[in-house]
This record gives structure tokens, sequence and C-alpha cells, in this order.
């Protein structure tokens, strides 16, 4: 199942469980995911504070380099974190990919995932011609899953 | 002796919003001791029923993390500033595999 639709231009920020993220954001974060394969890949995509609109995409290095595991590196991790504080941003999406599972979160990553103000989301590669991708929230331990909504910034004004 | 330390919003709860507070320690041991005085039941945040770090979380002495300075035994001194975020893990292994194989 994909939940990932292409969605009114209209909707520009997020609310109410949805991931409003632009198409050329999602292709980057398939295209990592896809070069990574069969190993997880990993990223963050940074927004201004309080936007909810992912605007600044960071692949980031898969510490485990492992096809069932990802971890930032611990360094990586405080160096990209200090680079959005300056910036005024927040981390508004966290991806990871699945490669031979599921787009959806594992006892694991609901066991980690600390950022409760992120999109929690998951890409899975098990398929090689089609992309899954499916956006959660993890708060507390509750996973809820919510709309993806795929707009082009050459139509969003 | 004043350190400063950026607390993540996921433990934000403890500390009335804040996002940094002040701590005192010679070392992280003691700097945790101190901001669990100030902010009850952070440190069962950051560390385990057996007294070690917790392994959902990174802390680090300035540019350094601290697993590499002796982990709870890193020494801090005046002015040093102390940054805690959530460790970004997971993955589609089973969480007792990954807990091995992060050895934490």
């Amino acid at each position: 199942m994909c939940l990932a639709t292409l969605g009114a231009t209209k909707y520009f920020g997020n609310v109410n469980g949805v991931l409003t993220i632009d198409s050329s954001i999602v292709r980057a974060i398939v295209a990592h995911a896809r070069r990574d394969h069969p190993d997880e890949a990993c990223g963050v995509v940074a927004g201004p504070l309080g936007t909810d609109v992912p605007a600044r995409h960071i692949p980031m290095d898969n510490a485990a380099r492992s096809m069932t595991f990802y971890e930032f590196d611990s360094m990586e991790h405080l160096r990209v974190w200090r680079e959005m504080d300056d910036n005024d941003e927040e981390p508004v999406v966290i991806y990871h990919s699945h490669t031979a599972t599921e787009a959806y979160p594992s006892r694991t990553d609901v066991s980690f995932a600390g950022e409760p103000n992120a999109h929690y989301l998951l890409v899975s590669t098990r398929e090689p011609d089609s992309d899954e991708i499916r956006s959660f929230r993890i708060v507390d331990g509750v996973v809820t899953e919510e709309e993806v909504n795929i707009v082009d910034a050459t139509v969003k004004s | 002796m004043a350190i400063e330390v950026r607390v993540p919003t996921i433990l934000r709860n403890y500390t009335g919003g804040a996002k940094i507070v002040e701590g005192a320690g010679d070392t992280l041991s003691g700097l945790i001791d101190d901001l669990d005085a100030k902010h009850n039941g952070i440190k069962g945040r950051l560390i385990t029923a057996e007294g070690g770090l917790h392994r959902f979380v990174n802390i680090y002495v300035n540019d350094e993390d601290v697993r590499f300075l002796g982990a709870l035994e890193a020494k801090l001194n005046d002015g040093d500033s102390i940054t805690i975020l959530p460790a970004v893990a997971g993955g589609a292994l089973g969480f007792a595999a990954a807990a091995a194989l992060l050895g934490r």
C-alpha cells in the first residue's frame, strides 16, 4: 500500500496528521535509499522552526552499515543538529529505509524514536520497481500513521 | 561551577520547557545528580537501572561524545557545554539484537 498522493497545492505546512513534502525531496530520499540498498539508509529533512515544512534534505551516514539497522554517526549527528540550531531549523522529517520489509516502524524504531515533533518517514526498497513511502508520528511509544502529501515546488507559491 | 546543559525537546518536560539549564559537577555522573536534584526524574532518562549511560541518548562534552571521554566518569570543567541528543537509530532488526549490536 502506498499512501503517498499528489496533493493540492494549497496545503503548505502540516496539520492534523499530514506530512506535506516537496516531490524533489521525496525523489532525493528515495534515490538515497536505492543507492544504499541493501543497507538501510537514513537522514533528516530540516525546516524552519515551527513551520513544519521540510525544506533542506540532509542525507546522513548509517554508522551501522547494516541491512537491518541504522544509527546516525554520533559526531555527524551533533554537527547537523548544531547547524540546524544555528539556522533556526528543526528536524521536520527523520527518514530511514527498510530494505526487505514493509515501510512500517519496527519495535526498534519505536523504542528509539526520540523526536516527538518529527515526522518519521519510512521508505521500503524491497520491491525493485516500486517505492513504498509512509510517514508516522511516534510519541511515547505510540505510532500514528499520517498521510503523505507530495507537492510540486514548481507550482507551490 | 557552572556548566551549560542543552536539553532536547523530549526531556524538556523535566526542565519546565527550558532548552538550556545550568548544572554543576566534577564529572558527568556528578552533573547528572545535580540536574536530577533540580529537575526531578531526568536522571532516569539518562542512566539505566544498572547505572550505565542509557542507549537512547548521546551526551557530548563540548564537541566530544562522552563515550570517548570515560562516559559517566568524564571530567568536567567550569564553562563546559553539555549537549544531550536522543540517539537516532532503528531499523528492521529486532530490538534485543539492535541493543546488543550497539553494545550499550
